[in-house]
Parts: structure tokens; C-alpha cells; sequence
């Protein structure tokens, strides 16, 4: 599983795949060096979608800069912008109503689900399986409409405000959710019948791109990738937030650390969110979706750091206060950024070939790891 | 270990820190030179064994910088807060990229964001902007006429 061969100097050789390759799903620039077919080492070279989303916070109120985090991991902007609300609220020390806490939750799992969907197809398409593209996109094109009807906008939802939510839900919202759902389950059955069981995508996947629990650790890897080294690190269970604390749901943990426990632990994990939707979205209580807050607020001085499972793993927002309406410092820790680091170790000692694969798995989202 | 007993158990490992309060979790500053002793036993200590980083960063107040480790505990869940001032003129600070990996990249982030040199880092380089980048952006005092968002 993991060898370094020996090499002579002759053979070694180095090839650039990115900025612009399909299978980086963006602007990512990865410098490999090669001895044949096999990576000795691979260096990412990033930055080619940077904005400085930290500095730009800085000149943006407590109000503003949630929107600019939809940004950051797009296909997980609903979590992006509840990790920001979250953090102020504890600086302001609201209480969220529960109706507006049940539908931050609804929201997440509906947003987990459609950022599964979108690396599930592009993955299958990776490794060279077109169609799964097509179903993918046909579920995620619903949970899409679901978002747009309540949120009004597809990708960057911008819904969240800190002590609640921006506008009730649609009349409509829970009918189909629940209509969404129903049909959901059979899906994911689906899923496993087109890809999971399919024999050649097993041998593509099995053995490539092995992390060990102790790597995953040290290099402070988060989410799906981690969980798949056996690493029990899901934000959810460990510092639940909102109403995570009152559902049941199971976190997921492989342990053997390759590209295809990784696959597993994502589709699982779609399998857990519409348990957690399931659970929920009958039960949304009556009341305020808002909590009273002042026009501008002010966070007292201090320091505040709240973290959140996105569907890539544990982002950490970490506001230092200096009394005003604009955060004096903001660092946003990005599940992407300690993930990437890591794919040296998970590709190094492999065919060139395999890299494919376990990129694919490691589900990176350039404007993330950038910001 | 709770708050209380994080701090107790704290107190016999250097005789120089300083405890800020309030904040969710304990913050302990050190001084610079002392730092990377004192993660090294934070890591490898059964009881407290911080084995996971999860935010490094750097914070500029204008007079001198800071340098901020989120650490916890994956077996105890326990979380800390290391702090270290350096100087704005000449920042140096020893790497802690072989107590915890990840920490290569992101002290590449701080060195090009921030300026702080990372002694007996492997490769301390740019790692977002271009190599011919001029200044320190993440710095109060950075002006860039072109590209800078201001209200």
C-alpha cells in the first residue's frame, strides 16, 4: 500500500498538472514529481482564487461579513454562513428561538446532501463513469428548488442572520422536503446498485491513497476524510450546536484509512442526513424565526471561536473583538486548507494514475482552501 | 480536565506563563523562546496529550504580534489556547511542524500574510501569493492603492 521505490536520477522527472485541470475541480496547481509512473512527492501551489477574505472581513460590520463566507466553500454556503452566526451570537450571547434553530439544522442536512450529490457524480465522472453526473444533478437540481423557494438564491443562500434566520419558511417548505425525502431513500439504494458495488470502480478505489489514523491526526485532517482513517471527529456529536445535541443520528468512522472509505463514509453520510431531516421537519415548533437584536451590533472585546461540521469537515471561525461593529481579526479555519496538506503522504509511493482518485475523494473545493 | 484543572496541571510546566481571562477556553501566553518546549510536552504528556492543532494564526495589534495555537485533545476533548508575543520588527519563532504536520502549511500562510519567520521550518516559501509579492497584507498597516476595500 505504501512504498517508496528506489530511483535513479535519471528517471526522476516533474510535471505540473493544473492550474486548469479537469479532475482539480478548479483552479489548483499541483507540481509532482515523478520517477516513471510512480509520485515521489507532490507540492500544491495555491492562491489563484485568493481574496483575502480575512482582510476584507475586517472592513465589513457583523451584519455583512456573513454573506461574503458564502464565498468561501460554495457548495457548503448554509454552513459557512451558520458558523459566522453562531460565533456572534455567542459574542452577543442570544438566544436563538427553536423554531429558527430547526430550520438552521433542515437547512445544513439539505446542503450536506446537495455537496454529496455534486462529489459524488464529479468523482464517479473522475474515474471515468459519466452517467452517475446526470443522477446526481437530478436530485441535487430539487434540494436546489427546496433552497431557492425558502432562501431565494441556489448556491450562496446568505439565510442566516445572527439570531435566526433571515425570512420564515416557505408555505411549502416541509411538504417537500418530505417529498423529497421519500423519494431520497430509494436513491441512495440506487447509488450502491451503479457505483458502490461496481467491481472495476472497487479495484480503482481500494488501496489508493492510504492515511493512517496517526497521519490524519498530525496533519489535523477533518470530516469525511478523517472519519475514514478512524478518526472520531464529527463537530456535531463531539460539540454539538443548535438542536444537533436532541437527534439521533450516527457518525460515520471507517477504518482503513483508503480512497474507498472515504467514499463509503460520504454516502453513509447521506444516509444519516435524511435521518436527521426525517427527524426534524415534522416537528419545527411554532414562534419567532428571529431573535431581537440591535440595528448594529457590537461585540464586547474578546476572542470567540465556534466551529461547525461542513460537508468537508470542521471550519472554525475565530473572531478577535476590539469592542467595535467590525471584527478587529477574523481567521477562518478551513477543513479544505489541512485536508489538502495531507494529500503528499496519501499520494506519495503511488502510480500517477491513482492521483485521480484520491483527489476525488478528498472532495477539495478550491475558493475553501484559497479564500 | 475542565478549565480549572487544565490550568492547575499548567502551572508546573513553565514557570512563565501568564493566563488571560475570560474566553471560553484557557489562554496561556509564553514567551517566545519557551514555546516550543512547552507544545512539545503539551503533546506528548498521557494526561494532557494535545494531540491535534486545529487553528494556527497570527493576530498584528499594531505594537507587536501574537501567535495564537488552537490545540485539543482528541482523547480527552479538552481545548487550549497557546499565545506567544513577538516583536513587529524582527519576528522569529521557532516551527512546531514536527510536533504536529499540519502545521508546515499553515505557518507558510502566517509567514507570507504576517512576516513571521519560522526558525528550522523545511520550506519556508509563499504559498498563496506570487513569489514577487511585496509586503506583509494581513498586517494593520499594509496599504495596497489598488485592490483594498475600505468604509
Amino acid at each position: 500500500m505504501h512504498q517508496v521505490l528506489s530511483s535513479t536520477p535519471e528517471g526522476i522527472f516533474t510535471i505540473n498538472v493544473g492550474p486548469q485541470h479537469p479532475a482539480t475541480h478548479g483552479v489548483l496547481h499541483l507540481v509532482i514529481t515523478l520517477n516513471g509512473e510512480t509520485i515521489l512527492k507532490i507540492e500544491p501551489h495555491l492562491g489563484y482564487i485568493h481574496r483575502s477574505i480575512e482582510k476584507m472581513c475586517e472592513s465589513l460590520t457583523y451584519r455583512q461579513f456573513i454573506y461574503v463566507t458564502s464565498r468561501m466553500d460554495y457548495l457548503s454556503a448554509h454552513i459557512n454562513n451558520h458558523a459566522c452566526a453562531l460565533c456572534v451570537e455567542k459574542g452577543l450571547q442570544v438566544e436563538v428561538p427553536m423554531r429558527a434553530q430547526y430550520i438552521r439544522v433542515i437547512m445544513d442536512e439539505l446542503t450536506r446532501l446537495a455537496s454529496h450529490e455534486l462529489w459524488w457524480g464529479a468523482m464517479a465522472m473522475d474515474v471515468g463513469a459519466f452517467t452517475p453526473f446526470f443522477y446526481a444533478f437530478r436530485e441535487r437540481e430539487t434540494i436546489n428548488e427546496i433552497m431557492e423557494e425558502t432562501c431565494g438564491a441556489r448556491l450562496t443562500m446568505n439565510y442566516m442572520v445572527p439570531g435566526g434566520v433571515m425570512a420564515d419558511i416557505h408555505p411549502q417548505f416541509q411538504q417537500k422536503v418530505k417529498q423529497f425525502i421519500a423519494g431520497y431513500k430509494n436513491k441512495i439504494a440506487e447509488y450502491n446498485e451503479l457505483v458502490t458495488g461496481n467491481v472495476i470502480f472497487q479495484n480503482r478505489m481500494k488501496g489508493v491513497g492510504y492515511l493512517s489514523t496517526e497521519d490524519a491526526i498530525s496533519y489535523g485532517c477533518s470530516g469525511p476524510v478523517a472519519r475514514a482513517s478512524g478518526v472520531a471527529c464529527d463537530v456535531r456529536k463531539r460539540y454539538p450546536y443548535d438542536v444537533y445535541a436532541q437527534v439521533q443520528f450516527d457518525e460515520i468512522i471507517e477504518t482503513t484509512g483508503d480512497s474507498f472509505a472515504r467514499y463509503l463514509v460520504r454516502i453513509r453520510e447521506m444516509e444519516q442526513s435524511v435521518r436527521i431531516i426525517e427527524q426534524l421537519i415534522d416537528n419545527i415548533p411554532e414562534g419567532d424565526y428571529q431573535a431581537k437584536t440591535k440595528a448594529v451590533l457590537k461585540l464586547p472585546k474578546g476572542e470567540f471561536y465556534q466551529r461547525v461540521e461542513t460537508a468537508r469537515g470542521e471550519l472554525g471561525v475565530y473572531i478577535v473583538s476590539e469592542g467595535g461593529t467590525t471584527p478587529y481579526r477574523i481567521k477562518f479555519r478551513s477543513p479544505g486548507f489541512s485536508n489538502l496538506s495531507a494529500l503528499n503522504e496519501m499520494a506519495k509511493g503511488g502510480k500517477i494514475g491513482d492521483l485521480v482518485a484520491t483527489m476525488g475523494t478528498l472532495d477539495l473545493v478550491i475558493p475553501d482552501i484559497d479564500r | 480536565m475542565d478549565n480549572e484543572a487544565l490550568k492547575a496541571s499548567l502551572l508546573p510546566l513553565n514557570a512563565n506563563l501568564t493566563f488571560e481571562e475570560g474566553g471560553e477556553w484557557v489562554n496561556v501566553f509564553v514567551p517566545y523562546n519557551e514555546l516550543k518546549p512547552l507544545l512539545k510536552t503539551l503533546q506528548g504528556e498521557p494526561d494532557l496529550y494535545f494531540n491535534y492543532l486545529f487553528c494556527l494564526t497570527c493576530v498584528d495589534w499594531k505594537t507587536h504580534l501574537t501567535m495564537v495555537y488552537h490545540l485539543t485533545s482528541l482523547k480527552w476533548q479538552h481545548n487550549l489556547v497557546v499565545k506567544a508575543v513577538l516583536n513587529r520588527e524582527n519576528p522569529q519563532i521557532e516551527t512546531v511542524c514536527d510536533i504536529w504536520k499540519t502545521a508546515e502549511f499553515l505557518e507558510r500562510e502566517v509567514y507570507e500574510l504576517f512576516g513571521v519567520e519560522f526558525l528550522h521550518h523545511p520550506d519556508l516559501r509563499r504559498l498563496i501569493l506570487t513569489d514577487d509579492f511585496k509586503g506583509w497584507p494581513l498586517r494593520k498597516d499594509f496599504e495596497d492603492p489598488v485592490n483594498m476595500i475600505k468604509l
